[in-house]
This record gives C-alpha cells, sequence and structure tokens, in this order.
C-alpha cells in the first residue's frame, strides 16, 4: 500500500499515540472536575449554600404587638401603634447641602447634630432618629435619599394621661415596660417575637416562605378592674383637693368590697405618660402602693375591733379618758378634746387617743401584734405591682408599754394606703379580708375571716357614727347613701421624728353602710392652712363616693334630704 | 425504541413545564397572600389608633367639661333620681 492509494481511499493512519494522548487528556479533565465537583458538593456545600442564601433567602423579624390595656368595660388606656424609625450606613449616606438641610428639618434635629451622627463611617447602623411621626417618615421616604432607611417600631399611647400615669406606668423606646402595670404585666403584654424564612425576589419582593422559625406571638390584651370613669373622677377630685389645700401630694384608692377590685387609683402630683421630657421623682411615686405613712387614727377602728372580739368590752363600755392627758414613761398622750367619761363607740367619734390606747394596754401585746399582722401590715399586698411597700410593724417583743398604746391610734407604725383600705374590707362585709386585685375578676372574693360578722357590724355602726353631727368628719357624708369611716390626722415623721407643723390628713371609708359596695381611702402630704383629716381628707371621700355609688347604680339607702349641717365646732381628732 | 424515548420526552417537557407554571403560580398566591396578611396588620394597627382615638375623644373629664360648659349639663341632685330595682322594670 502507498501513501498514494491511502490518500485517494481518504484515509490517513494516525499514530496511535495521539488518540491515547487525546483520552488521557479527556479522562484527565473528567476527574479534575469530578474532583472539583466533589469538593464543592461535599466539602465546600455549606458556605456556598450560605452564599446562595444570602442573595435571595432572607430572615424576617416578625415583631409582635404589644398587649392593649382596658379598663372594666373595655375603653382603651394603653395602644401600642406602630411609628416610624429613620437609620443609616453613615458610608453610603452621601447629601448635598439642600438635602442635608431639609433631612434635619424633617427629622426635628440640628444639621450639626446630624453630621455628629454621620460622621463615623466606620459603624454601620446609626439611628438617627427614633418614634417618628408617620407623616414626616414618609416625607423622608420620599426624598429617596441614599443610606437612609427607616424601620417600623411601636410607640405607646396613653390617651388617658396623667389620669391613669401612675397606675399605668410606661414603657421605653423599645415597647418594653418600664414602671407600674406596664412592668408587671410585661412577660404577657410583651408577647415573642418571631421569625421567619423567605426567599425574595430581584424587586425585594417575598415570593416564598421557606420555613417558619418560630411565630411571633402578639401580647395578651389585660383588662384591669379600673373604671376609667371612677378614675377620672377620683384624679379630678384629688387634683383640686390638693391645689385647694396647697398640699404636698395626694393620694387616693377605690375598692369594690365585694370583689376586692381595685376600682381607682390615683397619683397627685401626676405626669403626662405621653411625654415624658421632663419628670421628676416626685412625679414618678405611686404614693397609694409604693408610699409609707403612719396613718394616725384611721387605725383605731381595728383596735377597737380587736378590743370587741376579745369579749372584754361592748360598744357600751366606758373608758376613762380624763383629764385629757396620760403620761407613759416619758411621753404623754393628749386628747384634743378631753371629755370625761367615753363609750367605746364615743371613743372612735370623738376620736380620743386616750381612749385607745388604754384599750390597747388592756389587751396583751402578742393579740394586738397579730392582728395587725394578719390585716396585712408590714408585707407587702399581693398586688403583683412593682415597688409595693410593705409597711414597718415592729415584733411585739420589742414593744415597750408607750409603743403598744401608740400603736392603738396609729402611730409608730407605718402602712400604704392601699393596706390601710383593704384592711377596712373587715368592716364592709362580715369580718373577711378580701384580697385584691387590680385584674377584672368580678367573683365575689373570699379572703380570711379576722373577726365575726357582729364586731364588723359594731365597728360600722360606730364608724357611721363618727361622720354624724358629733363626729370627726361630717363632711364625708353624701346625699342618699348612709356612709361610715375614720378621719386621720398624724404629724409626719421627719428626721426620727415628728415634725411639728407637718401633717397627713386622712380619710377612710365606707358606703352603703346597708350594704358596703365600696371602700375609699384619701390621704393629703402636708397640707398648708387647714390640715385635719375632717377638714381636708373628708370631702374629697364624699366626693369621689357620691359619683362612684352612681356611676354604679348602686341603691340609695338613706332618705334624700339636704344634710343637717354639722356644727361649726365638729370635733377634730387628736394628732 | 426511539418512539418511546420521544414520548417520554414529550412527558418530562411537559411535567417541567407544568412545574414551572405551577411554582410561578405558588409564588403569585403566595404574594397575594402576603398582601391579605400585611392588609390585615395593617387593619389591626387601624383599630389601635381608632380606639385610641375614641378613647381620647371619649375621656371622661372632657365629655364632662363639655357637658358643663358647652352644653350647661349638671348631674342631677340625688333627691331628683329615682333608682328602680331591675325586676320592678321588667
Amino acid at each position: 500500500m502507498t501513501a498514494g492509494s491511502v490518500a485517494a481511499q481518504g484515509l490517513v493512519r494516525l499514530p496511535v499515540w495521539r488518540a491515547r494522548v487525546v483520552l488521557v487528556a479527556l479522562i484527565g479533565a473528567f476527574s479534575v472536575l469530578t474532583v472539583r465537583a466533589v469538593y464543592l458538593q461535599a466539602v465546600k456545600m455549606d458556605f456556598l449554600q450560605e452564599k446562595g442564601d444570602a442573595r435571595y433567602s432572607r430572615v424576617l423579624e416578625m415583631p409582635a404587638t404589644r398587649g392593649r390595656i382596658t379598663d372594666r368595660h373595655g375603653e382603651a388606656l394603653a395602644v401600642s401603634t406602630p411609628v416610624k424609625s429613620i437609620w443609616a450606613i453613615p458610608a453610603d449616606v452621601q447629601l448635598k447641602p439642600a438635602q442635608r438641610k431639609g433631612l434635619a428639618r424633617l427629622l426635628g434635629v440640628s444639621t450639626r447634630e446630624l453630621d455628629r451622627k454621620l460622621a463615623e463611617p466606620e459603624r454601620d447602623f446609626v439611628y438617627l432618629k427614633r418614634q417618628l411621626a408617620p407623616e414626616a417618615a414618609e416625607a423622608i421616604a420620599r426624598l429617596r435619599l441614599p443610606g437612609i432607611y427607616e424601620q417600623r417600631e411601636y410607640r405607646r399611647y396613653y390617651p388617658a394621661g396623667e389620669v391613669t400615669a401612675h397606675l399605668l406606668g410606661f414603657t421605653d423606646v423599645e415597647d418594653v415596660g418600664q414602671e407600674g402595670l406596664e412592668l408587671a404585666y410585661q412577660q404577657s403584654l410583651g408577647g415573642t417575637r418571631g421569625s421567619r424564612r423567605v426567599i425574595k425576589d430581584r424587586l425585594g419582593q417575598v415570593v416564598e416562605d421557606v420555613q417558619s422559625i418560630r411565630a411571633a406571638q402578639d401580647g395578651v390584651d389585660l383588662t384591669l378592674s379600673i373604671d376609667s370613669k371612677i378614675q377620672s373622677v377620683a384624679f379630678a377630685a384629688l387634683k383640686a383637693a390638693v391645689e385647694r389645700h396647697r398640699a404636698k401630694a395626694g393620694a387616693l384608692v377605690a375598692l369594690d368590697a365585694r370583689t376586692g377590685e381595685v376600682l381607682a387609683l390615683a397619683n397627685v402630683p401626676s405626669y403626662n405618660p405621653n411625654n415624658r421630657a421632663q419628670l421628676s421623682g416626685a412625679e414618678l411615686r405611686n404614693r397609694v402602693i409604693t408610699d409609707l405613712f403612719e396613718p394616725g387614727s384611721t387605725l383605731k377602728p381595728f383596735t377597737i375591733a380587736l378590743a370587741l372580739e376579745s369579749g372584754k368590752v361592748t360598744p357600751q363600755t366606758l373608758v376613762a379618758t380624763a383629764p385629757g392627758r396620760m403620761t407613759l414613761a416619758h411621753y404623754t398622750i393628749r386628747d384634743v378634746h378631753p371629755a370625761g367619761a367615753l363609750t367605746v363607740t364615743q371613743v372612735l367619734q370623738k376620736s380620743s387617743n386616750i381612749g385607745a390606747a388604754k384599750l390597747a394596754l388592756a389587751m396583751p401585746s402578742e393579740a394586738l401584734w397579730g392582728f395587725y399582722d394578719h390585716l396585712g401590715f408590714g408585707r407587702a399586698p399581693q398586688l403583683g405591682f412593682p415597688g409595693a411597700a410593705a409597711g414597718r410593724l415592729r415584733p411585739h417583743r420589742s414593744w415597750r408599754p408607750i409603743e403598744q398604746a401608740t400603736m392603738a391610734y396609729g402611730h409608730g407604725i407605718s402602712v400604704s394606703l392601699i393596706q390601710l383600705a383593704r384592711a377596712y374590707t373587715i368592716f364592709a362585709g362580715d369580718g373577711e379580708l378580701v384580697p385584691l386585685t387590680l385584674v377584672k375578676s368580678e367573683l365575689a372574693a373570699h379572703g380570711e375571716k379576722l373577726v365575726s360578722t357582729e364586731t364588723a357590724g359594731a365597728v360600722r355602726a360606730m364608724l357611721e357614727a363618727a361622720v354624724q353631727p358629733g363626729g370627726t368628719g361630717p363632711r364625708a357624708r353624701i346625699i342618699g347613701w348612709r356612709v361610715a369611716g375614720k378621719t386621720g390626722t398624724a404629724h409626719k415623721q421627719e428626721n426620727g421624728g415628728y415634725a411639728a407643723d407637718k401633717y397627713i390628713a386622712s380619710f377612710v371609708g365606707l358606703a352603703p353602710v346597708s350594704a358596703p359596695r365600696v371602700i375609699i381611702a384619701v390621704m393629703l402630704d402636708e397640707p398648708a392652712g387647714e390640715y385635719y383629716g375632717g377638714s381636708v381628707a373628708a370631702p374629697v371621700f364624699a366626693e369621689v363616693m357620691q359619683a362612684t355609688l352612681r356611676l354604679l347604680g348602686v341603691p340609695h339607702d338613706a332618705p334624700l334630704e339636704p344634710l343637717p349641717q354639722p356644727a361649726s365646732d365638729a370635733p377634730r381628732e387628736s394628732t | 425504541m426511539a418512539k418511546l424515548n420521544l414520548l417520554l420526552l414529550a412527558v418530562l417537557v411537559a411535567c417541567a413545564l407544568g412545574l414551572v407554571t405551577s411554582q410561578h403560580k405558588a409564588r403569585k398566591l403566595f404574594s397575594a397572600l402576603e398582601r391579605e396578611h400585611e392588609h390585615a396588620r395593617e387593619l389591626d394597627v387601624e383599630y389601635g389608633r381608632l380606639q385610641l382615638e375614641a378613647s381620647t375623644w371619649g375621656q371622661h373629664s372632657r365629655v364632662a367639661r363639655i357637658a358643663a360648659g358647652t352644653l350647661g349639663l349638671r348631674v342631677p341632685d340625688a333627691r331628683r333620681v329615682r333608682l328602680l330595682a331591675r325586676d320592678n322594670a321588667q
């Protein structure tokens, strides 16, 4: 075979090694690819998957809406509503001077402030302004500035403002409870944030829900026992009284005597929770629950109840109080209105310190201490309210006789107003101390029975006598309903002693006497001028009690006649 | 053999197109669902705002001020109020 004939057949015999080379090259190339594929699939898979996901998959935070707080009738007291926060990536922000000025104006900050925030290029995230009004946020979004973004947040609004400020408290910029019930119920109100993984398309639209990592759970709404109408009336009356008497502060609490629900809880001075720019400690204090004071004569009914319960005295038993002063050790107890012998009823009606002290001294200190302890004095009330004060009740072993005597009329013991109001529930029912609640319950509450039904009724009758002409608190009476209550006027404690010219005026009472529904306790701190509980606190009690009974629709139990005017020299309690 | 392959190819192409279509539909529907969820959230927010507004306008103190000031109303004297027991009213 010659080359010519091969060429004529169109066939060229190539050397075999060339085919081998190609085959080896191909196999080599395929092996490289296979190895590379294995490497990518097995070794680098996680990294690559992550990179891929980062291009279209996003984890979205699902914010939980904070639960609303409403009053017992569903009236909104605290509602979270979305607002926008504006944030920036400083490195990406390039603003022309005019844009900068416009942005600063919309944000409500100075251009210098804005520059300062944007001057940190190494930071990836800077809040320019939090919780901006929706209109301003929209205007900023329309500017379409590079590197400026908005974020949806929640802000809490309190429509009742200062009226419910102390009760509800407030939330911080992250909508987390900081004070009051917002703090106490943070767990249930706050809910839990959720997150989910989604796929977003080129335009940033969510196209597929890949997985729900955690479902968001919205906060649970909280229905309080508060009646916003009663609350409003109580706050207005208290505020007016504090202004009228130029008092330093005032506090009021209204309870439903049957269910233990707190119907109103007011404090003055107050603040606007929607605008907390200038807040002082005095305004923030919830005096009803966290402040302690020496209650003075408002504690006498308990001494008398215990004396009656012990069976040693009856309401008609005479107690010698002459000559209006009694010296124990180095301390003299005085009565403002010295009298000869008073019945136990009159001791309460005229608010005789000596009478109360003598009744207390006739009992073992252990019994007195035990009774006060059972009434909840010296123990923080189970309200779930942050900062609830326990009060001070010293163990009876350390009592000296003089302390036992002064404690009978409310000195040497400190309580909070809500403790005092709660203790009066034993006179409203058949001697049971009702547990309190700030959450709507509507069920009749049952507590520990501390005194017999007869004793509770007897003390109630005495308390009613105390607000009749001849008692210390006739200005507590209202038209249409029988009321019962006790005035208190106590020297204020200061630097370990008692201030001579500073007083705390108080009144605690209940109505209607025939079937008690409401207990109201009022306290005014350092009233100027008049300072007796009967003239300062009792009128507030009357005003709020009248409105409360009317709003609750409680049937009248007294003739609808004008009240007999008390003599101008109504007895005043001893301090 | 070739016929069967062609048939399988046609089925495969049809399936692939079907998958693409259904995927597209699913995404569209999901988008719509997302929009409705967003709408529901917006409505809830608006409900909150309206509640807030109702509560602000309906504040007892404001109602009392308008009633007493603008309308000249006052709380009736207790003597002019008759309370009826519920079973009597029915």
